[in-house]
């Protein structure tokens, strides 16, 4: 990998930019000075129809939604709105909407960003045309230059369509909810009927307070009632899942596609099926409890869901049944490659099993499934599911704000903050909070990782 | 003669040491499949005896059809339910497919400008927690009419719209395609999109299966934003949402047995397609993990 200083290059690539932009004006015919202002007027007089036309559709769409749509909201969004929505004479009369203000200023805000780049596209391709044309070669024909989108520039043809989708859908709902986390947005600061706005860095106060409606204690007990669970969500499914794995390769064993298959169905029935089912199972009047109480090993029902630690461990364990066959998948496809005669040759120099499950098996597990047990990792932090529809986050304590129960992780609390409590502001917080979680557990690890290589190495 | 009863009495170890492998594997095949026995053994209570709440016994004393023909009685929006979540999945399958086969070849094979801080980017996206954004969301598709009537087009459009980010598997497929059948199929005047097309989505069969099964099986399990998309229309539930509540607000004593049913319904197809396709779904989540 490239080693460079991040910010000093930012900043000389900057430099470089501006200069060649200077360059293209001063040294460019009228041609290029003009589409400085009419983005495409050069292409389309020298010819090139079809992308001049591009930028200049882009330009006029640009300033319609600018003066149409944008700058309204964009004007606002300091304050996020001043005209309170009153009732005169039994009409509603709406004011100024804080959540559509946010969201369509971001949306604005983004849009100018990419015009600029537009723009800087404009000027390159004037400054490249220019330079064909000094050295006397002939420009592309529009015919050629559209075809290029399924040859040479097929990728723009192929990426269109997605960026557009996760920008919309995913990058501008997120800055819009990182924005929430800064704003006194909650239930009783719901738009349309009231306004909402800015408050600094209260909400992250709060989160840190101690006090008694501090968010502080609730914060770290979750906190670590996540990382305890992934940790042992993670491993144990790890290495039971690597023992029924060997288990089912060992040679001997007959029947193995048979045995994959069953422990496979848990993937195959749809969660909500199979999970709910089994909570249900060890409900206080379940399936489990009957049973015992009818053979009379119990009197009373074992309250499975009720007790704290009960419930953490049921999790754990019910978990264990989900996520186990994953894991013996990956390991059985795994476990062939390692060669034989690695073990032949442990066999020779008088290494029992245990030893050689400690010194060739696990340490190659180890080395190719380093990055699937960091997403394993991360993908329990926030495995919603399993939590969800086991225990629903319960059960619940009193000594915990914000309605968290004792088996909350922080993506759960941060559900039932959205649905239950309509508390926006501290959901935000608290997603902040989890995207952080889940970068430190990431890039402390990632460089760690033995078999992180250089991505082209694989090909 | 010793030589032979040492080499009995090892084989007699090994047999021993195998029988216990197998009652391990018969004990995890037991708890493994425990619950889907209990599953369907209640979905096969006789409602009008036994009532459909939970009870302490597995095996029902009147075997009926009784929660089946509920289902399909009309008086729930079951069929319609169902049909929503096929339409949903069906969809998904195709689009995220086409997503996902699209951003792996672009980001395997060509080399733009901003590719790896485009990789980068998407990679810290996915730190985000999916349900942070899930107000937005709402209220964006609400601009477009996308919620409660419109709810189904508008969960197809939020699932395809995000779907490019989940490249990993299919792009590290892609990249032990050896790029010299690529240059030569150039060479020999084919374009970008040819080789796309002709070359490398047929050789990538397993990588296709494995990414439309998965597309295909998601949205089954969607309750968080399928619900609140769908939020107090009924008509436009998808299965999990409706029979969550059967479960969770309505009165389950009476409906835990239908929920059975019902969910024996949903499960019978979703895993016969999952069995049948098992083999590349192994070689997909294999590759998967290796790569990471």
């Amino acid at each position: 990998m490239k080693k460079k200083k991040p910010v000093a290059g930012a900043f000389s690539a900057l430099g470089k930019d501006l200069r060649e932009i200077g360059t293209t004006f001063v040294k460019g015919d009228w041609k290029t000075k003009i589409s400085f202002l009419i983005m495409g007027f050069g292409p389309i007089l020298r010819g090139q129809i079809v992308k001049g036309l591009a930028f200049l559709a882009a330009e006029i769409l640009f300033f319609v939604y600018l003066f149409g749509f944008g700058l309204q909201y964009l004007s606002k969004i300091n304050t996020l709105g001043t005209v309170e929505t009153q009732k005169i004479h039994r009409h509603t009369v709406y004011g100024d909407n804080s959540f559509l203000i946010l969201l369509f200023g971001i949306l604005t805000i983004v849009i100018i960003a990419a015009i600029i780049l537009v723009w800087r596209m404009n000027v390159r391709e004037n400054f490249v045309e220019e330079k064909k044309l000094r050295e006397g070669k002939t420009l592309p024909s529009n015919k050629k230059a559209l075809a290029s989108l399924l040859d040479e520039n097929f990728d723009k043809t192929l990426m269109a369509l997605p960026m557009l989708g996760v920008f919309v859908f995913t990058v501008l709902p997120i800055i819009f909810m990182v924005c929430v986390a800064f704003t006194n947005y909650d239930a009783t600061h719901q738009s349309p009927t009231n306004l909402f706005t800015w408050v600094g860095l209260d909400n992250f106060k709060n989160l840190f307070s101690f006090g008694s409606n501090g968010f502080g204690k609730t914060f770290g007990t979750v906190l670590s009632w996540t990382l305890v669970w992934a940790f042992f969500a993670t491993f144990i499914d790890y290495f039971v899942g690597l023992a029924v794995a060997m288990l089912i390769n060992k040679k001997g064993i007959r029947f193995k596609k048979v045995w994959r298959t069953i422990l496979v169905v848990t993937i195959a029935v749809p969660q909500f099926v199979s999970l709910l089912y089994v909570s249900k199972m060890f409900d206080n009047d379940g399936i489990v409890n009957g049973f015992l109480m009818r053979i009379g090993l119990i009197d009373s029902y074992i309250p499975f869901w009720q007790d704290p630690l009960l419930a953490k461990v049921m999790i754990i364990l019910i978990n264990i049944w989900i996520g186990i066959p994953y894991m013996m998948l990956i390991a059985t496809g795994l476990l062939m490659n390692i060669p034989e005669d690695l073990y032949e040759s442990a066999k020779i120099d008088g290494a029992n099993p245990g030893q050689m499950f400690r010194h060739i098996t696990l340490p190659y597990m180890l080395f190719v499934t380093g990055p699937f047990l960091l997403t394993q990792f991360t993908g329990n932090l926030n495995n919603f599911n399993v939590i969800y529809l086991l225990s629903g986050g319960g059960p619940q304590s009193l000594k915990l704000t914000g309605n968290a129960g004792h088996t909350d992780l922080l993506v759960t609390w941060l559900y039932k903050m959205t649905v239950n409590d309509t508390d926006y502001k501290m959901a935000a917080v608290i997603g902040i909070m989890v995207f952080i979680v889940v970068a430190v557990v990431t890039l402390s690890v990632y460089n760690l990782l033995p078999s992180v290589k250089d991505e082209e190495g694989f090909q | 003669m010793s030589d032979t009863t040492k080499f009995e009495s090892l084989s007699k170890k090994k047999r021993r040491e195998n029988t216990i492998c197998y009652i391990i594997l018969v004990l995890i095949s037991i708890i493994w499949l425990f619950p889907f026995f209990g599953l369907v053994m209640q979905s096969f209570r006789s409602y009008d005896t036994e009532f459909g709440g939970m009870v302490g016994y597995l095996i029902p004393k009147h075997f009926s059809l009784d929660n089946y023909k509920f289902l399909f009685s009309g008086e729930t929006n079951y069929l319609r339910w169902y049909l929503n979540t096929v339409i949903i999945a069906l969809a998904n399958a195709v689009l995220q497919t086409a997503i996902i086969l699209a951003v792996s070849y672009s980001l395997s094979r060509m080399r733009f400008k901003g590719r790896e801080l485009l990789m980068r980017f998407w990679l810290v996206l996915g730190m985000f927690p999916g349900f942070l954004t899930m107000i937005c969301m709402y209220f964006l598709l609400k601009q477009f009419g996308l919620t409660q009537a419109g709810a189904v087009p508008g969960l197809i459009l939020t699932y395809a719209a995000s779907s490019g980010m989940g490249y990993y598997v299919c792009k590290g497929y892609f990249d032990t395609i050896p790029k010299a059948l690529d240059e030569a199929a150039r060479i020999d005047g084919a374009t970008r999109a040819q080789v796309f097309y002709i070359m490398t989505i047929p050789l990538s069969k397993p990588i296709v299966i494995y990414t439309a099964l998965t597309a295909f099986m998601a949205p089954w399990c969607d309750y968080i934003f399928a619900s609140y998309v769908a939020f107090g229309h009924d008509k436009s539930y998808n299965v999990a949402v409706a029979m969550q509540r059967w479960v969770f607000t309505n009165d389950y004593q009476g409906y835990f047995t239908r929920f059975c049913a019902g969910g024996v319904l949903v499960a019978i197809p979703v895993m016969l397609l999952f069995m049948a396709l098992q083999k590349y779904y192994v070689e997909g989540v294999t590759g998967g993990a290796v790569k990471g």
